[in-house]
């Protein structure tokens, strides 16, 4: 049986129904990660032994009857930014590269609650700073479809183990779209949930208003399965909302007439985006009013500011977040030997010039002028109010319609090393994805067939804040119609 | 002072540690004196990954001081961060409050030092929120250079309370707080014990001078961390003479210098100058996003107004006025505490004369508490049994040197009541008769002391006195005095 067929959700029916025990599909994704990882380079550590003792607890569990969880023994891949007791969380930088946490983060633990087996840690831009896997301290990561492009980023590790069958899901984290655009340019689905809707706690924190964690899967049904785990209140993240979970299951088969879709004209008309891109959301736009949609047009007005507002906001919250990786307690530490003058100030200086990479250093040196004394007002005020101005925009928008839809990047994956000299340029392939993290609201990338070079397609659902049931929905009936196929990429 | 060719101007930061169980933002114990590191988690380490979570004791703690000292609760409150690399700081930033402090402006009435009976009033700037940092240790002994990091305070809850500069005074310094630590005392927001740092005040200090017309201001000094009372009287009165001194010789005034950081160094009685943590004090201010502004509800302060209290200030008006004390016997008994005070309460309730129940708590209780180094609150003689002998006092029925006796008595013996005290002590009530035979015998038997007296020389009579009470120790003084004077003017 090739199980990378499967999604996570026929794969738990299996395995509830013990056709075939988590002991062996654990076996099987390992033993596939084992095969092909070299050449994708999507994991920076794989967990053998404690996934494998960990199948045999689920296994023996699901034999005396106990099934935690749809999900139950079904393996899962997860990002290196979510803290494991059990395994390192290097976050993709030197920094941290021996570091050991010891704790687990809220979000993985609800997923071991159910019964998940994690497989190992997926490589990442450093610190989740970038958009193509290629700033991570382990190496860049390739994009299973074409090898010498990237996979996206930040959370490109978690959506080239999905394209490479090497997990049946994935988490990853979007701060500013890194679990959109990787699963847009990897050909898989990956969601954004509303901000607060999954606890933060033990997801090492970048920008922290921004952040959100989020699961990659090959189906719809995937990541309404996972949602389910992963959303709800957490008392020791102060920012969770304390909001009743749906069952976002049950609102799968709803039709969708009389749904009214916005298509966002600032995203549709940008002159950046892709003819092959664009015509894949016209494609998308027409699959929903043939599903009984209402299209109208909609305008996010703000929308050439929302680059330039989150490359303020993320960074400031980020050059503080970093402070703690001084030196002094944990992770990377350089002597101060030979160094003039404090030695402290020497080995703090050193430890993080040598730790950080050079994107995690650009941005907060960044975040520290936008904030310092005279520029505040300037960069980092006016950053927070042109980000409510975007957040209204949306409220607006969402005064008429249901659903938002747009394309998620302006085209297809790019080449490997094609933006590391330009930031600014890879800042801009953000341009569709930060709205949605600067409100707060969810967001989804779904695959959209491929471009004519055979790379994956996407397109983008916005929905407003907690209004994740819906958009799952209209997720799931455009995929029952058969917009996309789940696909495993060939790497023979 | 008076003659001091300057004006003194003072403004104190205290920084009081609130007596909550936990820490501000997780569930560490605060307790003082645990073997270092063994009260820390994640989230008071700051490692990635953790996340902050506040501790709504100690809002009340701070809105309870608030109104106490007549500040100004906006509705709305949030986090910011201030950053700062120190190696005794985990996150590279103090969680603290910028511009929405928990409690605005406010002021303090205390009693003025050099004026008895006056009060001085000084204007509050604010009390804002912190948390603590951790504790370094340098250990030097040897030619060695071993620096350990304790960080079992890191995240202990301190309101810092700013004062305008409106002291005058070492000692005007030093009364406001004095007033301060008894308020918070009173507040029971917090042990105020200094010798564990749990109140710890930094002094501003400048001059102003009177110089060819004109009034001239000395550079501001910023003495740090002075933890006693003493250190805080004497480094102002140092720092005031060291500025005078140093003006005269270079007439450098304020805006000619950068505000200076001093530390008191104890041992020598001076102050010295001190590495600043950041060469500017450009902290980087911005709204912590891991913690959501918080709102202050009317029925928070309704709560917090009611577990106000009686204040010290409003004890001793009512000692003043409803007992009939002196100011300075009222002062007395405040001072002391709640502890003291409930105790003196106890003792008018229970029908023992105000003066007598002041005299007596000053003289005997307060130098027993203090000769056995006991709190109020473990005070042997309960109020309810002091009470007995006061009132038998007031009554006549034991005399009151008699009742030191009892006093003594039941400080060995406290289950004893006031009969059995008696009885032990053979206190019985003599009648006039005695007395009077008493005094015929002692005349007889001192024929000195009756010339003495005819003389005009009373003191001899105090002989008398303690030879009637070797003779019978119930025998009244003032009675015997009174009798023998007669008698001997009788023999005129």
């Amino acid at each position: 049986m090739k199980l990378e067929l499967l999604s996570a959700v026929e794969l738990g029916r299996k395995i509830a129904a013990r056709e075939i025990s988590s002991r062996e599909a654990t076996t099987y994704f390992l033993d596939r990660v084992d095969f092909l990882d070299a050449r994708v380079n999507a994991f920076v550590h794989v967990g053998r032994e404690s996934a494998l003792a960990l199948s045999d607890q689920v296994d023996q569990a699901l034999s005396s009857g106990q099934v935690a969880s749809p999900l139950a023994g079904v393996p899962v891949a997860l990002k290196d930014v979510l803290c494991t007791d059990s395994m390192p969380t290097t976050c993709g930088s030197r920094m941290l590269e021996k570091f050991q946490p010891p704790y687990t983060a809220t979000s993985v633990a609800n997923l071991l609650q159910a019964g998940l087996i994690p497989l190992g840690k997926t490589n990442m831009d450093e610190f989740a700073m970038g958009g193509s896997t290629e700033t991570s301290f382990s190496g860049a990561t390739r994009n299973p479809w074409s090898l010498e492009r990237t996979p996206g980023g930040s959370s490109g590790g978690a959506s080239a183990c999905l394209a490479a069958g090497m997990a049946p899901l994935s988490i990853g984290s979007d701060t500013g779209g890194s679990v959109r655009q990787p699963a847009a340019f990897c050909g898989v689905c990956g969601l954004k949930p509303t901000y607060g809707r999954i606890s933060r706690y033990g997801l090492v924190a970048f920008a922290s208003s921004l952040d959100q964690v989020g699961p990659l899967a090959h189906t719809v049904e995937d990541l309404a399965a996972s949602l389910q785990l992963l959303a709800g209140h957490d008392s020791r993240d102060s920012t969770s909302l304390n909001e009743a979970v749906p069952d976002y299951s049950a609102e799968l088969e709803r039709p969708l007439a009389g749904l009214r879709v916005g298509v966002i004209r600032e995203h549709l008309e940008h002159p950046s985006l892709d003819a092959e891109v664009r015509q894949a959301v016209l494609r998308g736009q027409q699959m929903l009013k043939d599903l009984g949609a209402t299209i109208l047009d909609v305008t996010l007005p703000h929308t050439e500011y929302s680059v330039p507002t989150y490359y303020l906001v993320a960074p400031s919250e980020a050059s503080g977040n970093l402070s703690r990786y001084d030196g002094v307690h944990y992770g990377f530490r350089e002597k101060a030997e030979n160094a003039e003058g404090s030695q402290l100030e020497a080995m703090i200086a050193r430890s993080r010039s040598q730790g950080f990479g050079a994107e995690v250093k650009r941005r907060i040196m960044l975040g520290t002028f936008a904030l310092s004394a005279g520029y505040y007002d300037a960069y980092y005020k006016k950053a927070l109010q042109v980000r409510r101005l975007i957040a209204d925009d949306y409220r607006q928008a969402f005064g008429s319609v249901d659903v938002l839809l747009g394309p998620v990047t302006p085209r297809p994956a790019f080449g490997l090393g094609e933006n590391m000299s330009d930031p600014v340029q890879m800042y801009l392939e953000d341009l569709f994805t930060v709205g949605a993290n600067l409100a707060g609201i969810p967001a989804i990338s779904l695959p959209a067939g491929f471009s004519e070079g055979g790379l994956p397609l996407a397109i983008q659902l916005h929905a407003p804040a907690l209004g994740e049931a819906r958009l799952l929905n209209v997720a799931y009936q455009i995929q029952q119609a058969r917009f996309f196929e789940p696909k495993i990429a060939e790497l023979s | 002072m008076t003659s001091m060719p300057y004006k003194l101007v003072i403004g104190l930061e205290v920084h009081a540690q609130l007596s909550t169980s936990t820490k501000l933002f997780c569930g560490c114990s605060t307790e003082f004196g645990a073997p270092p590191n063994t009260q820390v988690c994640p989230v008071c380490l700051g490692l990635p990954g953790a996340l902050p979570v506040m501790n709504q004791r100690a809002i009340e703690l701070a809105l309870r001081t608030g109104l106490a000292m007549n500040c100004q609760i906006d509705s709305v409150t949030k986090w910011d961060r201030k950053n700062y690399f120190y190696p005794d700081l985990p996150k590279g930033y103090q969680i603290s409050q910028f511009d929405q402090p928990i409690c605005g402006e406010g002021y303090l009435d205390f009693p003025d030092p050099e004026a008895p009976g006056e009060m001085l009033r000084v204007r509050l700037t604010r009390a804002h929120l912190e948390e603590d940092a951790g504790k370094s240790m340098h250990d030097e002994a040897g030619g060695k250079a071993d620096s350990r990091i304790d960080l079992n305070r890191t995240g202990t809850p301190l309101l810092e309370i700013v004062s305008e500069p409106d002291m005058r005074s070492a000692q005007a310094a030093k009364a406001y707080l004095t007033e301060l630590r008894l308020l918070l005392t009173y507040l029971g927001v917090s042990d105020c014990n200094m010798q564990e740092g749990s109140l710890r005040a930094d002094a501003n200090v400048n001059l102003h001078l009177e110089h060819e017309g004109r009034t001239v201001a000395t550079p501001i000094v910023e003495v740090k961390n002075l933890n006693s009372f003493r250190a805080v009287e004497r480094a102002i009165a140092y720092e005031a003479q060291r500025q005078f001194e140093a003006w005269k010789k270079t007439g450098q005034e304020m805006g000619q210098a950068p505000k200076q950081t001093r530390g008191w160094d104890d041992a020598a009685g001076v102050t010295v100058p001190q590495r600043e943590k950041e060469e500017s004090s450009d902290y980087r201010y911005f709204p912590d996003p891991d913690l959501v502004p918080l709102r202050i509800t009317q029925q928070q302060l309704d709560t917090a107004r009611g577990e106000l209290g009686e204040l010290p200030a409003v004890a001793r008006r009512r000692l003043e006025s409803s007992e009939g004390l002196k100011a300075y016997d009222a002062d007395v008994i405040v001072s002391q505490g709640r502890g003291v005070l409930g105790y003196f309460d106890a003792l008018i309730a229970a029908g023992a004369s105000a003066k007598r129940v002041s005299s007596w708590i000053q003289q005997d209780v307060l130098r027993t508490l203090k000769e056995q180094n006991l709190e109020i609150e473990d005070f042997p003689i309960t109020a309810e049994r002091l009470a007995q002998l006061l009132v038998a006092i007031d009554a006549g029925d034991v005399d009151n040197s008699r009742g030191k006796d009892v006093f003594q008595y039941w400080l060995d013996t406290p289950s004893a009541n006031l009969e059995q005290a008696k009885s032990a002590l053979g206190i019985e009530s003599v009648d006039r008769g005695e007395i009077e035979s008493l005094c015929r015998e002692l005349l007889e038997e001192n024929p000195q002391v009756v010339a003495q007296v005819q003389d005009g020389n009373l003191k001899g009579l105090g002989s008398l006195i303690g030879a009637a009470k070797k003779k019978n120790p119930n025998a009244d003084p003032k009675l015997v005095r009174q009798l023998c004077q007669a008698m001997i003017e009788a023999m005129g």
